[in-house]
């Protein structure tokens, strides 16, 4: 992110061309706080004695919250219990993007660092000046700066005095490693005690002034057009406040939440619907990922200097199938106009990229919209909490400047909200005489991992399409590599293979709607890689972890896998139906290395009995925090990979409940053992992605290990266990 | 509309309102009882879980009418801050949740368990709490957690 005013510029400075030797670079701002200079958009002190920081990234249980407080009170000197951290706003927080990909603690918390680094000089020379003594005998504890003697001042004295409506400066120098006494310590969330004493702090627990209760009509047929609907029975609700349709758009609002329920059952039962767009057939779906029209790309590209001879090439191919985001609370949203402005309430990713998308569709400034984040459950990416803040804001246009709160059901939030993009995955290695592999393919075909809102001119909010002027269905794309890819995400292989061609293809149609699910396409294609790496080492009677030591130069990665390995006794002895897997990766190439060793039991059935994982991401600023999102990561890959499949027919979503889509439940949750790399002194990544590829893969290789099957196709269930046995025999 | 009586976390209440109508619904909205959360409406999650009479129940597709006259207890009245519940107090301890959606519905679960079997293992615990879906994946923070507070609880 190099900003082209910082580019020495050649036509009116030639000598710089020849300038001899080389000089230190010019210190840089961190990019969020680049993008979002003004300190006082970041760090305010309040005078009863309190430091108020606003990230622009938002809590989604991953505890980001508590790292930023932490790294705030820490390059402050101010306690813990002082800081109070601000949910984002388009009123005011700093604008972030979206949180996702891992990338709040490098964003947010190191333009936090930098910019409270700065702070603290700057309150450090104004005490400097009123207490009449040098900057450097000064003292910071708890806010109080204090020198020599009984002289002492505070944050909160000087506030008046230190103008905060400034830029950002570069150059500040926050402490080093072992000067914090916050960060790299495990603190408790400062979010938890509410929740654990049940006080409202989800949007689904907040009721606004005067508030209304809003449903959405949609059908169950993909991509339906309402062609009709009776209102009466639905007027007959108590407490309706009104009936609102503009195209296939159509809600209630009521009083009453049962009221607004009463209404919706009404209205479904006087709507007719054609019939929607054909839905792939789910059991053929790899081969129709394979002939739909697909943009292609190369990805990565890379020939060997002296090419080797080529004994034989090994071809496999993998897929995964569509997956849900499965929060655990439906999506829901607030919303209240005032003339024509509007507010609404969200647990949107991203305040500012809602906002430009609804700025699109409303046909309204941004000035004129105001998004607010609240908490809502987990949402593991893009589900469909943008697009109930759509909904809330066209029911709310008729409650006549009432607030409506609008709750998807749980079946439209399995069916309606955007998946996981199912992918297939073929991989082919080139071996010489001594079956070292040269050369190596990796092609993915799935459609695009993102349609989050923001990121295109056309907006990407279900109701948008469904208005009587309807914006077009976009069809999803990926991002770029440089931002960690899409269907491509970790596609590129961390080994040290001599050649290599890396190629994605996006699909052009979207039949079912997909955007980001944690990690993109990394699940994919590291449980594709991982794989096809056990059976190559197999092939070769070369033990797995040997085996990828000595393909990898990496040390990080090394001592990862030989720490998982180190903490699993790797390998155990042998035992009937039990079995061992390695899977590896370095989420996105550039984040946390993760290494795991599955333990599996094997039947019918495969129960998945222990995850021992080593991570490495960099400094760690909540070690528990950390260990909190890979355990997470782990169990909720551990689902993924033994039961999730979203289900359709030709009209479609099936999986709509809980029985019909089915997650790991508490007595089938694995052991999960956790080993934290300490690496204080390097740049701290995200962890809540790390470990989804490296577990499928390792249960994957397990289940080998155990049962002499390679299952290539997820999830692991009966019957593709079965599958893959008749295709071993 | 008919009056219901019960005793809603140690208050006794009355409530004028569909007899058919979900507990679960007369509690958040009505009664203003947010703790229990909506999942998914169809006793599959677990999210909404409150104790009657000792027993962990859905109150999604529990009728008003069934608890006349019993006593609900909701998050709300297992603890405070200033006076939690063993539970409450270990799951903080164990920092066992991330989003926390679920969390009032299992502990409730937890606390009907504990009640009934104040010295569960590891599996009891697991079984107790089937029901319930985390899709965070802290269920093994969870099961510490209850088996902590267990242990606090059965100390002398």
């Amino acid at each position: 992110m190099i900003s082209p005013k910082t580019e020495p510029s050649l036509k009116t400075e030639p000598s710089t061309v020849t300038a001899p030797g080389p000089s230190p670079a010019p210190p840089k701002l961190p990019p969020s706080l680049a993008a979002n200079p003004m300190l006082s958009s970041w760090i305010k002190f309040a005078p009863e004695g309190h430091v108020i920081v606003s990230p622009g990234k938002v809590e989604i249980g991953q505890g980001i919250v508590t790292a930023l407080a932490q790294i705030a009170a820490d390059e402050l000197d101010v306690d813990l219990a002082r800081v109070q951290m601000v949910r984002a706003t388009t009123a005011g927080s700093p604008n972030e993007g979206v949180t996702s990909g891992s990338l709040s603690v490098q964003h947010s918390g190191r333009a936090i660092r930098y910019a409270c680094a700065e702070i603290r000089q700057m309150f450090l020379a104004a005490a400097s000046e009123r207490l009449g003594v040098a900057p450097d005998v000064l003292a910071i504890s708890d806010g109080t700066i204090s020198g020599p003697g009984n002289l002492s001042t505070s944050y909160w004295e000087l506030a008046g005095d230190v103008e905060l409506d400034r830029h950002a400066a570069p150059g500040a120098v926050p402490k080093s490693s072992t000067q914090r006494t916050l960060a790299g310590n495990s603190v408790q969330r400062i979010d938890l005690p509410d929740k654990v004493f049940g006080r409202p702090r989800f949007i689904h627990d907040t009721k606004l002034p005067d508030m209304l209760h809003g449903r959405v009509l949609r059908s169950e047929l993909a991509a339906a057009t309402l062609t009709a609907l009776k209102e009466d029975g639905a007027r007959a609700a108590p407490g309706l406040i009104a009936i609102v349709r503009d195209g296939n758009f159509a809600g209630v609002v009521s009083e009453t939440e049962a009221g607004a329920e009463a209404a919706l059952l009404a209205l479904r039962k006087g709507a007719a619907w054609s019939p929607g767009e054909a839905l792939p057939d789910e059991n053929q779906l790899a081969d129709w990922l394979k002939v739909q029209p697909a943009e292609s790309t190369v990805i990565s590209s890379k020939s060997a200097p002296r090419p080797s001879e080529t004994k034989q090439t090994i071809r496999r191919q993998y897929s995964r199938p569509y997956i849900a985001h499965g929060s655990i609370a439906p999506s829901c949203a607030m919303a209240q106009w005032t003339g024509d402005r509007v507010r609404v309430w969200t647990h949107s990713q991203g305040v500012y990229l809602l906002r430009s998308d609804l700025s699109m569709i409303l046909k309204l400034p941004p000035d004129h919209i105001t998004v607010e984040h609240m908490e809502g459950a987990g949402c593991y990416g893009h589900n469909a909490a943008d697009d109930v803040a759509l909904d809330a804001i066209l029911l709310a246009k008729a409650a006549g400047g009432r607030p409506v709160r609008v709750l998807w059901s749980r079946a439209d939030e399995m069916s309606h909200a955007p998946f996981g993009a199912a992918m297939r995955i073929e991989i082919e290695a080139d071996l010489d005489a001594q079956n070292e592999i040269v050369a190596w393919r990796h092609s993915v075909w799935s459609n695009g991992h993102s349609a989050r809102p923001g990121r295109a001119d056309m907006p990407g909010l279900l109701a948008g399409t469904e208005l009587a002027k309807p914006f077009p269905r976009s069809i999803s794309t990926n991002p770029p590599q440089a931002n960690g890819g899409g269907g491509d995400r970790n596609s590129i292989p961390l080994y040290d293979f001599p050649s290599w061609q890396i190629e994605s293809h996006r699909l052009l149609t979207m039949p079912v709607r997909t955007s980001a699910l944690r990690t993109l396409g990394a699940q994919g294609n590291v449980f594709a890689i991982e794989s096809f790496l056990d059976e190559l080492a197999a092939e070769r009677g070369e033990d797995p972890v040997a085996f990828r030591l000595r393909l990898l130069t990496d040390t990080r990665a090394q001592d990862v896998i030989r720490a998982a390995a180190r903490r699993a006794n790797w390998k155990p002895a042998p035992r009937d139906g039990v079995g061992y897997g390695l899977g590896f990766a370095r989420y996105k190439n550039t984040g946390a290395y993760c290494a795991v060793i599955a333990e599996i039991e094997g039947a019918e059935d495969i129960t998945v009995k222990r995850l021992t994982l080593a991570v490495d991401v960099g400094e760690a600023i909540n070690p528990d925090g950390v260990i909190n999102q890979i355990e997470g990561g782990a169990i909720q890959a551990t689902s993924w990979v033994l039961k999730e499949r979203v289900r359709f027919d030709n009209t479609r979503i099936t999986s709509n409940s809980w029985s019909e889509y089915p997650i790991l439940r508490f007595s089938e949750v694995p052991d999960v053992e956790v080993e934290i790399m300490s690496r204080p002194e390097i740049e701290p990544v995200g962890a809540g992605e790390a470990a989804h590829g490296p577990v499928a893969a390792a249960i994957a290789n397990a289940v080998f290990d155990a049962l002499g099957v390679r299952v290539r196709t997820l999830p692991i269930t009966r019957d593709n266990l079965i599958a893959a046995m008749e295709l071993t025999s | 509309m008919t009056s219901i009586h019960f005793r809603l976390n140690g208050v006794e209440t009355d409530v004028d309102a569909d007899p058919d109508a979900s507990l679960l619904s007369i509690l958040r909205g009505q009664l203003g009882i947010t703790g229990p959360h909506f999942g998914c409406g169809a006793n599959e999650c677990g999210a909404c879980n409150v104790i009657i009479d000792d027993h962990a129940v859905a109150s999604c597709d529990t009728p008003l009418w069934s608890v006349a006259n019993k006593e609900v207890t909701t998050i709300e009245g297992l603890g405070t801050a200033q006076a939690p519940h063993p539970l409450q107090r270990a799951f903080i301890a164990e920092q066992a949740l991330q989003c926390g959606y679920c969390v009032s519905g299992i502990l409730m679960s937890a606390a009907a368990l504990l009640k009934r079997n104040p010295n569960p293992t590891n599996m009891d615990v697991r079984t107790a709490l089937d029901r319930n879906l985390c899709r965070c994946g802290s269920h093994n923070r969870m099961v510490r957690a209850i088996l902590r507070a267990a242990a606090e609880m059965q100390a002398p």
